[in-house]
């Protein structure tokens, strides 16, 4: 789950990592009284979307004067911001964040996040701040700093040091930066966070540390027990078919292709997009409907799949172990008959009683198109799919 | 042979009288696994499907000499669920368990580091040896004893592959779910040297997904280290990227963990890759064939 940067300020602020002085604004008018409160003479509006790459995109704006905040303000708000991050559709800005400009020095990157390889927390730094991260590492990974912190033991002061040395730090901005590298780890730990990157972290013409952005990403197992952080996410930023899907506790993430596909297991669920595309078709979802495929579950999920208007064929794949195909093939038919669908339907039933599913499916008499094996039914989807229109 | 477990396994279950708990101790019990007893705190003393139930890992060990552990306990209590299997002398601890925080994973794997123990998972379908010893949410019925050892980050992709391995004959000598989280126990690197060592195990099939670098690891020893044939797919060409897709540790980050980074990385250390999750089963007899033709030759 992530969190927008004028929420994530407000965290790294409670927690006394330095920030712009900056308020949030739903209305000119409120970006112009914002403007009034700051200190000027430059003031920076910032539309609060869910993504990176705003700058270039015009989702931020350095203005000299309240009337020039005012409308620009006016220009971002109730309008979709698209990033190289969003997508074509880009993001509804709902809000904007004014801060006082800050005189900037020098500009840093700092991230925590998961060293999967080794399961423990990381710290990245480099002196390249301001540019996109994947790039630096790709085109001069000597400018990366990583350290990677002994769960037991904790972030050391050593590996503060290593990293501030590393970035050219001296003098005071050392210990500045020690300080809000352990704020850093104590919020990753305290808050279940899967992400924070300050890019750029500032070093201020007046010799201050400063976050100048702020990232942060919520470990969405760990939400349970952050009901706090739980309180900040705003649905509006999210895909309104996988919002709709988590509500229904379905795993679901929208693509751009026009074969629906709806599996069991997340696994099984990826290979058949990538079967989907290997045959020559372009998948319109991911789909995990979970291990109990029930009646009431197949169906929410056809509702879900069929209320994307590029969808022009239904890929059905479930292995079932545990869950009896059977069961899963009368949950099909009573879902195509409840839902109404007007698209292909291939079903792919494996596993326990596959030949008991088959029949339920002949005999329902409707236009279910049951497949052998894995191959037969991502090849039946991709020409049924590429034939039709829908009905 | 065969790895992890077998028929002398004497295994408990962690949420033993918990819905999927006894739900899944029944159907290994069914399946002919040494299921001993389980555990449930408070509830020492009862009788649960004709077994003992006690409060404490400890107090199961004890009475029962079990080594194995299966852990169906929800995720809030799962990563202390592992830790008190490992502090009462488990020596295979298996957890099921979906959904347990990262920062939790993170300690246990910091404290298992001190101990003799093995952990497989978290948020995998378990360990199965057919025939012998079932330890996870499997359908045993898919299973043949045979030479194919299995390793898999996904569940239902691991059935697949054991379904085919069943149908062409070749079965399989053990099959190993590692699990969809970021932080787990056993990874590729440690399943594929056991089957390297293992009588029986004649190939390996290797399932992998996007995400992380495991894979990549995987590549690299198998490279140095094995002498048996492996034959690998990995799920998610067509994922999107900084999109999780449905296990926590399936998402590619930064620009790393994509399936055509993996595909690269085995086909560079001679693994035989297959673009399509059917093609498992075949592409292993395929391979143990040429395996065969080749030393004939010789």
């Amino acid at each position: 789950m992530n969190l927008h940067e004028y929420q994530s300020k407000r965290i790294f602020r409670d927690s006394g990592i330095p920030v712009p002085a900056g308020m949030i604004a739903a209305t000119e008018a409120e970006a112009i009284a914002a403007a009034g409160e700051l200190a000027g003479p430059v003031w920076v509006v910032k539309a609060q979307v869910h993504a990176g790459g705003r700058g270039k995109a015009g989702g931020i704006k350095l203005c000299r004067s309240a009337q020039e905040v005012g409308s620009a303000a006016a220009a971002m708000l109730g309008q979709r911001l698209v990033t190289r991050q969003t997508g074509a559709q880009g993001l509804p800005v709902n809000l904007v964040y004014i801060e006082s400009g800050s005189a900037i020095e020098r500009e840093l990157y700092l991230s925590v996040l998961l060293n999967r390889d080794l399961g423990r927390i990381a710290f990245v730094a480099s002196a390249a701040g301001g540019m996109d991260i994947e790039e630096v590492a790709a085109k001069e990974p000597q400018k990366i700093l990583r350290i990677d912190v002994d769960p037991a033991a904790g972030l050391q002061g050593y590996q503060c040091r290593r990293l501030a040395f590393g970035l050219g730090l001296a003098g005071d901005l050392v210990a500045q930066f020690e300080r809000i590298a352990r704020a850093l780890y104590g919020l990753y730990l305290e808050r279940d966070l899967g992400l924070i990157e300050i890019n750029p972290l500032i070093v201020t013409k007046d010799g201050r540390l400063v976050a100048l952005d702020a990232k942060i990403n919520v470990e969405e197992n760990a939400l349970y027990r952050q009901p706090a952080l739980v309180e900040l996410r705003d649905p509006s930023q999210e895909d309104a078919m996988e919002r709709a899907a988590s509500e229904h506790d379905l795993n679901y993430v929208s693509l751009d292709g026009n074969i629906a596909c709806m599996v069991n297991g997340a696994g099984l669920a990826m290979a058949t997009m990538d079967l989907i595309k290997l045959h020559g078709g372009a998948p319109a979802n991911f789909l995990d409907v979970g291990g109990t495929a029930t009646a009431e579950r197949v169906t929410a999920a056809f509702r879900l799949i069929l209320s994307n208007e590029r969808v022009r064929a239904v890929l059905v794949n479930i292995f079932g172990g545990i869950v009896r195909c059977d069961v899963i093939a009368e949950g099909i038919v009573q879902a195509v008959l409840q839902v109404g669908v007007s698209v292909p339907v291939i079903v792919r039933l494996e596993g326990t009683n596959a030949d008991r599913a088959r029949k339920v499916l002949k005999a329902s008499k409707l236009a279910i198109t049951p497949a052998n094996d894995l191959t037969d039914a991502a090849t039946k989807a991709v020409r049924s799919a590429s034939r039709g229109a829908r009905r | 042979m065969s790895i992890l477990v077998d028929r002398r396994s004497r295994v408990i279950c962690q949420g033993f009288t918990g819905k999927q708990g006894t739900f899944h101790s029944e159907q290994a019990i069914l399946y002919g696994s040494n299921l001993v007893g389980g555990v449930t705190p408070g509830r020492g003393g009862e009788r649960h499907l004709d077994r003992p139930v006690f409060n404490t890992v400890h107090d199961a060990v004890g009475a029962t000499g079990a080594d194995v552990s299966m852990i169906y306990v929800p995720a809030p209590f799962a990563a202390d669920a592992i830790l008190e299997a490992a502090d009462a002398g488990i020596r295979l601890i298996v957890c099921i368990t979906e959904g347990i925080p990262v920062n939790d994973m993170i300690k246990v794997k910091a404290a298992l580091a001190g101990h003799r123990c093995r952990l497989v998972g978290p948020n995998c379908p378990g360990v199965i040896t057919p025939g012998e010893c079932k330890v996870g949410i499997m359908p045993g019925f898919i299973h043949k004893p045979g030479r194919i050892g299995i390793v898999s980050r996904s569940g239902t992709l691991t059935y697949e592959a054991v379904f085919q391995t069943t149908s062409l004959g070749l079965g399989q000598s053990s099959c190993v779910g590692i699990g969809g989280d970021p932080v787990r126990g056993m990874n590729f690197v440690d399943v594929i040297a056991l089957f390297e060592k293992d009588e029986r195990t004649a190939g390996i099939v290797m399932v992998g997904e996007i995400g992380g670098s495991d894979e990549e690891a995987a590549a690299d020893y198998i490279r140095r280290h094995v002498s048996k044939p492996v034959v690998a797919y990995i799920a998610g060409v067509t994922a999107p990227a900084g999109k999780r897709m449905g296990h926590a540790g399936a998402v590619i980050a930064g620009g790393k963990g994509t399936a055509a980074d993996k595909y690269a990385a085995l086909e560079a250390a001679g693994v035989r890759t297959v673009r399509s999750p059917a093609e498992l089963g075949s592409a292993m007899k395929t391979a143990l064939a040429g395996r065969r033709r080749r030393a004939r030759k010789r």
